[in-house]
């Protein structure tokens, strides 16, 4: 058994359906990238994950329960920073890790709080407000924020997309050190395949919506630990990398032709 | 810097320029025939003539404001108290009536703002009853309350709590979606999610809300007192009327002005305390 386990998600407003026949699985401490064009529906089934949206249909199962709403078990570090701009830097970790042990002092609130703000690099950096830090700084507190609570699962909605290229490598690199060190379970959503393929262990391939699928799943071949400035020398990279990025430019349109020609295929067999 | 400078110099100007016109136009004439004997009693066997302007001049309001400054507080009797004493009479009122008002409206914004279908429910109520003037009610506050004091302090209830009501209902609805969402990842229970991510996150728009209340309500005071009577600025400024005392209403007129600067000011840095930048 699966640690998430996704059967038959579908996603309908009215008569338009965003998604369907969504199935997937996560085991523990797996990272799994989903990768696919706007409007697929990634950013509702992570929310559905996060139990924030509810499915049409089908189910979510995460460690032997039903995700039936939002919970601790699950952080989101969301596509916005998501920051409460009234906050500082500190205070808005120290909101999430006091929502999690309601009960601990306060003194233990800020050592917890700071040893997270400390672990993605923003010592020193704690007393400000979000809109005096840059925007890497931004989503490092929102990542930091995540971890902090400790969930069994982390979602990460295309957490890196608004970053330029150098501030983005540089968190991918602590997010790989920090999931290396933490054994996290991971779901994100990515735009950008160099980035699946250096942090993820299996990346799930979205078709265009409408009606869109989960068209493949690929297990990245590149062994661990894979580091940025290393992990395109591996000789498999790019045999995997011009595979994804064929699917994105080419067949995540044709898919739901392809699949139909199959489908006909097989039935004139028969 | 420079700038302030200026325009510190140009406004000083403005008033010189000012003060100097109005002395020109209340300088003595010369001696015109007999005035009416009552007329006289009135304004002065001078100003009858023609001889003295009946308005005050700027040295004849500069005197007066001098001895409402030397002694603000005294109390001879219903009517002839300091401009002080009418002063706090009136804060009084507004403060109290203000406050209240803010007891009602930012938990009925707050409620409103949460939820569309109450939203949509009050909502011809609140079109309704907020373009009334607040005079209005004043009737029908006497007659139900029976009490002026207490008619003056509802007037400004009624008044102040429109704006804080609609500020608070719509800052609370405005709150971002995402606010939310991490707070509901987080399983923050109602109570603190209101309190510690609704609150600060629509602070902004509810004190601008309170301050457009707390001008208003300065604004109503004065009228609603020289209704009701017996204390306050607003009554202090018609009882001077009734004295026919120009001077007095003059102080008067700028005292409500400096008090009103005052409020607009202190309400202008709590709406400060309370901004974020995104």
């Amino acid at each position: 058994m699966s640690y998430l386990q996704v059967q038959g998600l579908a996603k309908r407003f009215g008569t338009s359906c965003i998604f369907e026949g969504v199935d997937f699985a996560v085991q523990k401490g797996e990272f799994v990238c989903i990768i696919g064009h706007s409007g697929c529906g990634k950013t509702t089934i992570l929310n559905i994950l996060a139990g924030l949206d509810a499915a049409s249909a089908g189910a979510v199962i995460m460690d032997n329960r039903e995700v039936a709403g939002p919970s601790l078990d699950r952080g989101v570090v969301f596509q916005g920073h998501a920051l409460m701009p009234w906050l500082s830097a500190m205070r808005n970790v120290a909101f999430a890790v006091r929502s999690r042990w309601p009960d601990w002092k306060r003194h233990q609130v800020h050592l917890h709080s700071q040893k997270f703000i400390d672990m993605v690099g923003l010592t020193g950096a704690e007393h400000k407000k979000p809109s005096e830090l840059s925007g890497g700084m931004k989503q490092r507190v929102g990542i930091a924020r995540a971890f902090a609570i400790q969930p069994k699962m982390l979602l990460l909605d295309e957490p890196f997309g608004a970053l330029d290229a150098l501030t983005r490598g540089n968190i991918q690199d602590e997010l790989v050190r920090i999931c290396a060190a933490t054994q996290q379970t991971v779901f994100m959503i990515t735009h950008d395949v160099d980035e699946a393929l250096l942090l993820a262990d299996r990346i799930l391939l979205m078709s265009n919506g409408p009606a869109a699928r989960i068209a493949e799943i690929v297990d990245n071949p590149l062994p661990k630990p894979r580091e940025r400035q290393q992990v395109h020398h591996d000789p498999g990279y790019y045999r995997t990398r011009n595979h994804l990025v064929d699917f994105l430019v080419n067949r995540s349109k044709t898919y739901q032709l392809e699949e139909y020609r199959n489908e006909a295929r097989r039935r004139r067999r028969h | 810097m420079r700038l302030r400078l200026l325009a510190g110099v140009l406004s000083l100007l403005f008033l010189a320029v000012l003060v100097g016109a109005w002395h020109l136009a209340t300088l003595p004439k010369g001696a015109a025939a007999a005035a009416d004997s009552e007329y006289a009693k009135l304004v002065g066997a001078q100003a009858a003539v023609g001889a003295k302007s009946a308005f005050p001049t700027p040295a004849d309001l500069g005197r007066k404001l001098a001895e409402h400054v030397s002694d603000p507080f005294y109390d001879r009797g219903p009517n002839d108290k300091g401009i002080g004493v009418q002063l706090g009479y009136s804060v009084a009122r507004v403060l109290l009536g203000f406050l209240l008002a803010a007891l009602v409206a930012v938990p009925c914004g707050f409620l409103i703002g949460m939820s569309p279908l109450v939203y949509r429910a009050l909502d011809p109520f609140i079109q309704v009853l907020k373009p009334i003037s607040p005079l209005a009610w004043m009737p029908l506050a006497l007659f139900t309350l029976k009490d002026s004091n207490v008619s003056a302090i509802f007037v400004i209830f009624i008044c102040s709590i429109w704006p804080m009501l609609i500020n608070t209902a719509f800052g609370v609805a405005a709150v971002r979606r995402e606010w939310l969402n991490v707070a509901s990842t987080l399983e923050v229970s109602p109570l603190r999610k209101a309190l510690v991510v609704i609150l600060p996150a629509a602070a902004p728009t509810i004190m601008t809300g309170m301050r457009i209340s707390i001008g208003i309500a300065w604004l109503v005071i004065v009228a609603a007192e020289m209704l009701v009577g017996g204390t306050g600025i607003g009554y202090f400024v018609w009882n001077e009327w009734n004295n026919l005392s120009i001077a007095n209403i003059l102080s008067g007129i700028l005292a409500i002005g400096l008090v009103g600067m005052l409020l607009d000011f202190l309400f202008s840095r709590l709406q400060r305390a309370v901004t974020y930048t995104e």
